[in-house]
C-alpha cells in the first residue's frame, strides 16, 4: 500500500460508524435456563431449546430485557412501547435452528446519542439503536493453517455460546471528525464500554468475547458533500485494533479511489498482526434474511412503570460522574484522563472519602503506586494497599511525623506487606525527628565542619544553606523535617 | 373381537377403577388388535410392545398402592409421531429423522404418562403435517378402515386410523388446517382443535408455529373431552400458551342440551365442489340440531374464502423457517459428501418428500425481500379480517356450522399429483386455524354415494371450547338414537 | 409465469435443498399454480388493516433468569452423525458468516 493515512486524510473526509455486541451478564441463556459461564466443558450448557432440538420453544428472559432497557436509557433511547422478536433465516453450522431469534424493525430502544472527548472536544455519536438477540455456538476449524475457516478439513461445534442474550448497539454514522476518525472510533468503544460495566450488564471482556465490534468506514472526497460506499470491518478484538482498522480502511480506500477505482461494499476481516484489513464476502449479494416476526414468541410492551423503576435503578454514568469529579477535585480534563487511564478513579475517591485531599490522593495513586501496579502488571485497585492507608499515609506527612522521603519508604513497606503504616513507621523507626536537641547536635556538627559555606550565608548567600540541610538529613539518616533543620540552622547562625 | 378393544375410554377407565379388568389386561388387548389388523391398517410407525406394558403394569401398581388415579390411568392412548417421546422414536413422519429418539418428552406426552395412560405407539403422518392423506409420509400411507383403498385423511391420518379400527380408544394429533378434524370426519371419529395456546406445544415438532394446535382424537364426543381436559392447561415452557383454566370439557360432554342455543350455518361453505352425500348428511344435522330446541340462522362470513390462500401463504413461510434446522449437523440422516454446505443441500434433498419441498420452496419465496408484502404481509392482513368475520359472527349467535371437509375418504392416488387439489380438503376447516379458536369434528353420518363417514363441524370463540362438546355431545346422543347404534358399527371393512 | 426455473432454482439454494434437474422442471409449473391460487389475497383490499402475527394477544411472557436443569453432554450429543473432543463434527465451512 502506498497511500499513507496522513495522505489520505488530508484529501477525503472519512466517515464512520459501530456495530458493538454486547452478551450480558445474566445468570441464564436468553431463551431457557441454561447456564451462561464462560470456559465451561463444551456443550455441557445445553439443552433442547438452545439445541434447536424438534419442538422445542423459546421463552424470554426477564432479565435481559430489563438490561436492555437499562442499556438504552444509559444511551439516552427512546424505549418502546411495543416491539417484537423477528427471525433472521440464514444456514450456519453455529446456529442451531439455522435461524437467529433477534429483533428486525422493531428494536427495543431506538434513537439515543453517547457523548465522546475525542481531541479535547465533545463529539455527540448518534445510537440508532439497540435491540436483543441471541448469540450462536462456536467452531473450531480443524486442519487448516491458521485455526481459521480457510483450509480447515472440518469443524466443531460447541452450542454452550448459543443462546446467550446479545445486545446489538448500532450507531448512527459518524462525520466530521477529520483525522481524529480512527481515534473517535476507539473512544467511543471505550466511553461505551466504560458505561456497559458501570451499569453492571456485562463484563466487557473483548479478549473473552463479551464485547464484540464490527467497523463501517467510509470517505468522500473534500469538500464532495456527498458520502461514499462503506465497508465493514469483522475480527476487531480489541480497542487498540478498532483504531488501526480504521486508519487502515481510510488509507486502503483512498488508494483505491485515487487509482480511479470504486470502493466496494463488502464485509472485510482484520488482521492482527498486519494490521490491514483483508476481502471477506461481498456485500453486493447481499443475504436475503427473509425477517419475520417470531410466532413463537409474543410481543414484548413494556409499560411505563416498569421503565421509570429500571430508569431510576441507573447508576451514576461515566460522563456525569467525569463532570462531578472535574468539579469537585478541582481536575484538568488532561489530569481527569490521567486519573482514568490509570484506572484510578474509584481508589482516589475512596481515599479521599478516607480523609486525604484531592492533591494528596491524586499525587500518591498517580506516582508509586501507578508505577508498582504497572511494574506488577496489575491494577492499582489490585495493589496490597488500601486507599484508607494511602490516606493515613497522607495524613502522617501532614501532621509532620513522615516527610515525602519517609512516606515513600513507608508505602514501600505496606506494598511488600509489613503491616499497616504505623506498623512500618514502628517497626522500621521510619518517623521524622521532631526532637530539637537532637536536630540541634547534628546541626552543630555540620556547621563546624562548613565554615566556608556558613560563611557564604552570613554574606547573603542564604541558598547554601541547603548545603548544611543536606549534611543534617544524612546525618539523621533522612527522618528529619527540612523544613524544620533549615530554620533551626538560620536560627542558630543568626 | 375382544370386547376391551371397543369399550370406550370411558368405560374401560370405570372398568379398571372398579377392579374389573387390569390395566395390563386393557394394553394386551389393545396390543393384540394392533397385531391383528396393522399390517393392513398402518396406522402405526412404532408400536410400544413391552414399554407400553411395563406402563400398564405400573399403572395397575399405583391402584395398587391406594394412588387416586384419573380417568385416563391405564388407557392405551396412540401417539402422532410429531410429539416428542424418550424411549420411543419420533419421525415426524419423515425420512430426515428416521431413528430420531428424542432427549426430551414433550409437556403433553409427560402430562398423559403422570395421569397413568398408556401410550401404545407412534402413529403415522403426512411428512411434518403438511398434507391430508398420509401419502406424503416418508413410510407409505395408512388406510381408511371403512375402506382400505382410500385415505384415512391427514395429517393425524395415522391416529384417526388407529381410534377407528379399535387398535386405541384415544388418540392424540394436531391440527394446523384441519389435521385433526378432518381425518376424524373421514374415518367416522370424533376430533377436537381446541383453542389455540390452550394445549401446549413444547415438544410438538413445529410446522407452523402460530396455527398448530394439539388435541384429541376418540371414539365417542365423551372419550375425546376427557383427553382434552388432561393434556390441556398453560405451560411455562410455551410462551404462545394461554394461562387461563381449561374450559370445562367434560363437564359439557356430559350435558348434551342446546334448547336455545343460536347456531349459525355459514353459508360460504356449501355449493359446488361438495359432495351431494356429505351435504345431505350436513343438511339433516342442521335439521336436528333445530328439533332440539337451537336456533338456527345462516351466517355469512365474507373473507373466508380467503381463508386457503392465506393459509397456503402463511403455513408455508413458517414452516420454511421451521425445517431449516434439519440440515444433517446435528442429528437424523446426513447423507452425501463435500462441504457444510453441500451435506445439508444433499442431506435435505434425500430426507424431505416432495410435498415438503414445495412448501418450503413456496414459503421461501413469500418471505423473500420483494414479495413479502405482497404475500406473507398480505395473508396476515386476510388473518385480521377472518377474525373480524368471525368475532362478528359470534356476537350474533354462539357456534358456527358447517361441514368439515367437502368430499367423503377418496381414493389412495386421487390427489397425489395435483396439490392443488388435495388443499381443497381443507376448505372448511382452515379459517378457525387461522383466527385460534377452537372446532370440533362429529361424526353426522354415511355418505349415500359411498357409504362412507362425513362429518359435522362446530366452531366456538376462543376458550368456548366446552361449547364445542355440548353442541357435539347432543348431535351424538340424537343420532345414535336414530340409528340404534354408533356410527362405527356400520363399517364393513376393519371397524368390526 | 408466475414463477421462472430459474427462480426456483436460486429459492432451492437459498433454503439449502439440492434438487434434481427433474425435480426443478416440475416444480416451476406446479408452484407456479399455487402461486397464482394464493395471489388471491391481493384482491382483498387491506389499507389500514393491521397484520394479525399472534393470534392470542398476549405480551410479556416472560422466565425469570433462574438456573434449570439442562442436558448432559451425552444426552446433547446423542443424535449427532459424527462427534469429536465431545463437539459435533461438522463437514468443512465454505463461507464464513
Amino acid at each position: 500500500m502506498t497511500v499513507t493515512y496522513e495522505s489520505a486524510i488530508g484529501r477525503y473526509e472519512p466517515v464512520f460508524g459501530l456495530e458493538t455486541h454486547v452478551e450480558l451478564g445474566t445468570r441464564t441463556k436468553m431463551f431457557c435456563g441454561c447456564g451462561t459461564t464462560f470456559g465451561a466443558e463444551p456443550n455441557s450448557q445445553t439443552c433442547p431449546v438452545c439445541l434447536g432440538l424438534p419442538g422445542s420453544l423459546p421463552v424470554v428472559n426477564r432479565r435481559a430485557i430489563e438490561y436492555t432497557i437499562k442499556i438504552g436509557l444509559a444511551l439516552n433511547c427512546s424505549i418502546a412501547s411495543w416491539c417484537r422478536f423477528a427471525r433472521k433465516n440464514y444456514f450456519y453450522p453455529d446456529m442451531p435452528k439455522n435461524f437467529q431469534i433477534s429483533q428486525y424493525d422493531e428494536p427495543l430502544c431506538v434513537d439515543g446519542y453517547l457523548d465522546v472527548a475525542v481531541g479535547g472536544k465533545t463529539v455527540r455519536v448518534g445510537i440508532e439503536r439497540v435491540h436483543l438477540e441471541e448469540d450462536t455456538g462456536k467452531s473450531l476449524h480443524v486442519g487448516g493453517a491458521t485455526g481459521r475457516i480457510q483450509g480447515a478439513e472440518y469443524s466443531l461445534v460447541d452450542y454452550n455460546r448459543a443462546g446467550i442474550p446479545l445486545v446489538e448497539i448500532v450507531t448512527k454514522p459518524v462525520p466530521g471528525t477529520g483525522f481524529l476518525a480512527p481515534e473517535g472510533a476507539k473512544a467511543y468503544v471505550t466511553e461505551l464500554r466504560d458505561v456497559l460495566r458501570t451499569l453492571g450488564v456485562s463484563d466487557v471482556r473483548m479478549e473473552e468475547g463479551s464485547l464484540r465490534c464490527d467497523v463501517n468506514t467510509s470517505i468522500s472526497p473534500r469538500g464532495s458533500g456527498t458520502w461514499g460506499t462503506r465497508t465493514e470491518t469483522k475480527n476487531v478484538n480489541s480497542l487498540r485494533s478498532v483504531e488501526r482498522s480504521v486508519r487502515s480502511e481510510i488509507a486502503r480506500q483512498a488508494e483505491v479511489l485515487d487509482g480511479g477505482g470504486r470502493v466496494i461494499q463488502e464485509t472485510r476481516h482484520f488482521h492482527e498482526d498486519t494490521g490491514v484489513t483483508t476481502s471477506g464476502r461481498s456485500k453486493e449479494e447481499a443475504q436475503d434474511y427473509r425477517y419475520f416476526p417470531e410466532p413463537d414468541l409474543v410481543p414484548v410492551a413494556p409499560d411505563e412503570e416498569w421503565v421509570k423503576a429500571i430508569a431510576a435503578t441507573l447508576p451514576e454514568l461515566p460522563s456525569a460522574r467525569r463532570a462531578r469529579l472535574i468539579e469537585s477535585w478541582s481536575l484538568s480534563e488532561l489530569e481527569f484522563e490521567a486519573l482514568r487511564n490509570a484506572g484510578a478513579l474509584d481508589v482516589v475517591e475512596a481515599t479521599i472519602a478516607a480523609g486525604a485531599s484531592p492533591a494528596d490522593a491524586r499525587k500518591w495513586w498517580l506516582s508509586e503506586l501507578a508505577r508498582r501496579a504497572n511494574d506488577m502488571g496489575i491494577e492499582v485497585s489490585e495493589l496490597p494497599i488500601t486507599p484508607a492507608e494511602v490516606a493515613r499515609v497522607a495524613e502522617l506527612v501532614a501532621a509532620g511525623t513522615l516527610n515525602d522521603r519517609l512516606a515513600r519508604q513507608v508505602i514501600e513497606g505496606v506494598l511488600d506487606e509489613e503491616g499497616t503504616p504505623d506498623e512500618v513507621v514502628a517497626a522500621r523507626g521510619l518517623a521524622v525527628v521532631s526532637d530539637d536537641s537532637a536536630l540541634l547536635t547534628a546541626i552543630d556538627e555540620a556547621i563546624a565542619a562548613n565554615p566556608d559555606v556558613v560563611a557564604r550565608i552570613r554574606s547573603g548567600r542564604v541558598q547554601a544553606v541547603g548545603v548544611l540541610v543536606g549534611a543534617v538529613m544524612k546525618a539523621t539518616g533522612g527522618k528529619a523535617d527540612a523544613a524544620r533543620v533549615r530554620q533551626l540552622i538560620m536560627d542558630r547562625l543568626s | 373381537m375382544d370386547e376391551l378393544i371397543t369399550m370406550t375410554a370411558a368405560d374401560l377407565s370405570a372398568a379398571m377403577a372398579a377392579g374389573e379388568v387390569s390395566a395390563a389386561e386393557v394394553t394386551t388387548a389393545h396390543l393384540d388388535r394392533i397385531a391383528a389388523v396393522d399390517d393392513r391398517v398402518k396406522a402405526f410407525l412404532h408400536v410400544a410392545g413391552d414399554d407400553a406394558l411395563a406402563q400398564a403394569r405400573e399403572v395397575d401398581a399405583r391402584r395398587k398402592a391406594g394412588e387416586p388415579l384419573g380417568p385416563l390411568a391405564g388407557v392405551p392412548v396412540a401417539v402422532k409421531d410429531l410429539f416428542t417421546t424418550v424411549g420411543m422414536p419420533t419421525t415426524c413422519g419423515s425420512k430426515i429423522l428416521q431413528g430420531w429418539r428424542p432427549p426430551y418428552e414433550s409437556t403433553i406426552t409427560r402430562r398423559l404418562r403422570d395421569a397413568g395412560a398408556v401410550l401404545i405407539g407412534k402413529t403415522n403422518m403426512d411428512e411434518f403435517a403438511m398434507g391430508s392423506s398420509t401419502e406424503n409420509s416418508g413410510f407409505g400411507p395408512s388406510h381408511n378402515p371403512w375402506d382400505l383403498d382410500k385415505v384415512p385423511g391427514s395429517s393425524s391420518g395415522g391416529s384417526s386410523a388407529a381410534v377407528a379400527a379399535y387398535e386405541a380408544p384415544l388418540a392424540l394429533g394436531t391440527d394446523t388446517g384441519g389435521s385433526i378434524r378432518q381425518p376424524a370426519a373421514v374415518c367416522g371419529v370424533v376430533g377436537t382443535k381446541p383453542t389455540y395456546g390452550g394445549s401446549s406445544r413444547y415438544g410438538v415438532v413445529a410446522f407452523a408455529s402460530s396455527l398448530d394446535t394439539p388435541g384429541p382424537l376418540g371414539r365417542t364426543v365423551l372419550d375425546a373431552a376427557l383427553l382434552h381436559e388432561v393434556m390441556s392447561g398453560h405451560d411455562p415452557m410455551d410462551s404462545t400458551s394461554i394461562n387461563a383454566p381449561v374450559p370445562p370439557v367434560v363437564e359439557a360432554a356430559r350435558h348434551a342440551d342446546v334448547a336455545g342455543l343460536r347456531i349459525g350455518v355459514v353459508s360460504e361453505f356449501s355449493g359446488d365442489g361438495y359432495q351431494p352425500g356429505v351435504m345431505t348428511r350436513f343438511t339433516e344435522a342442521v335439521d336436528l340440531l333445530e328439533a332440539l330446541g337451537a336456533k338456527v340462522t345462516e351466517i355469512s362470513c365474507p373473507h373466508f374464502k380467503y381463508a386457503l390462500p392465506a393459509y397456503y401463504l402463511i403455513a408455508p413461510s413458517e414452516a420454511s423457517s421451521n425445517l431449516a434446522r434439519f440440515d444433517g449437523m446435528r442429528y437424523g440422516l446426513r447423507t452425501g459428501t463435500g462441504s457444510a454446505e453441500e451435506v445439508m443441500a444433499l442431506t435435505r434433498a434425500a430426507g424431505f418428500g416432495a410435498e415438503v419441498k414445495r412448501r418450503i420452496i413456496l414459503g421461501t419465496y413469500a418471505l423473500s425481500s420483494g414479495y413479502y408484502d405482497a404475500y406473507y404481509g398480505k395473508a396476515q392482513q386476510v388473518r385480521t379480517l377472518i377474525i373480524r368475520d368471525f368475532d362478528a359472527a359470534f356476537s350474533q349467535v354462539d357456534v358456527l356450522i358447517s361441514p368439515v371437509t367437502p368430499t367423503t375418504a377418496f381414493p389412495l392416488g386421487e390427489r397425489v399429483d395435483d396439490p392443488m387439489a388435495m388443499y381443497l380438503a381443507d376448505l372448511c376447516t382452515i379459517p378457525t386455524d387461522l383466527a385460534g379458536n377452537a372446532a370440533i369434528s362429529v361424526p353426522c353420518g354415511l355418505a349415500d354415494e359411498d357409504g362412507l363417514p362425513a362429518g359435522l363441524q362446530v366452531m366456538a370463540p376462543p376458550l368456548a371450547d366446552d361449547r364445542l362438546y355440548r353442541v357435539a355431545a347432543a348431535v351424538e346422543a340424537a343420532l345414535e338414537q336414530r340409528w340404534g347404534h354408533p356410527l362405527l358399527a356400520e363399517a364393513k371393512g376393519l371397524a368390526r | 409465469m408466475p414463477i421462472t426455473r430459474d427462480e426456483v432454482a436460486h429459492l432451492a439454494r437459498l433454503s439449502r435443498l439440492a434438487l434434481s434437474d427433474e425435480e426443478l422442471d416440475h416444480l416451476a409449473p406446479q408452484l407456479g399454480q399455487i402461486i397464482e391460487a394464493v395471489a388471491q389475497v391481493q384482491e382483498v383490499a387491506a389499507d389500514g388493516i393491521p397484520p394479525t402475527s399472534h393470534a392470542t394477544g398476549l405480551t410479556n411472557v416472560f422466565r425469570e433468569d433462574e438456573p434449570a436443569p439442562c442436558l448432559t453432554p451425552e444426552e446433547a450429543l446423542s443424535g449427532a452423525p459424527a462427534v469429536e473432543m465431545q463437539r459435533f463434527k461438522v463437514p468443512r465451512i465454505l463461507v464464513e458468516e
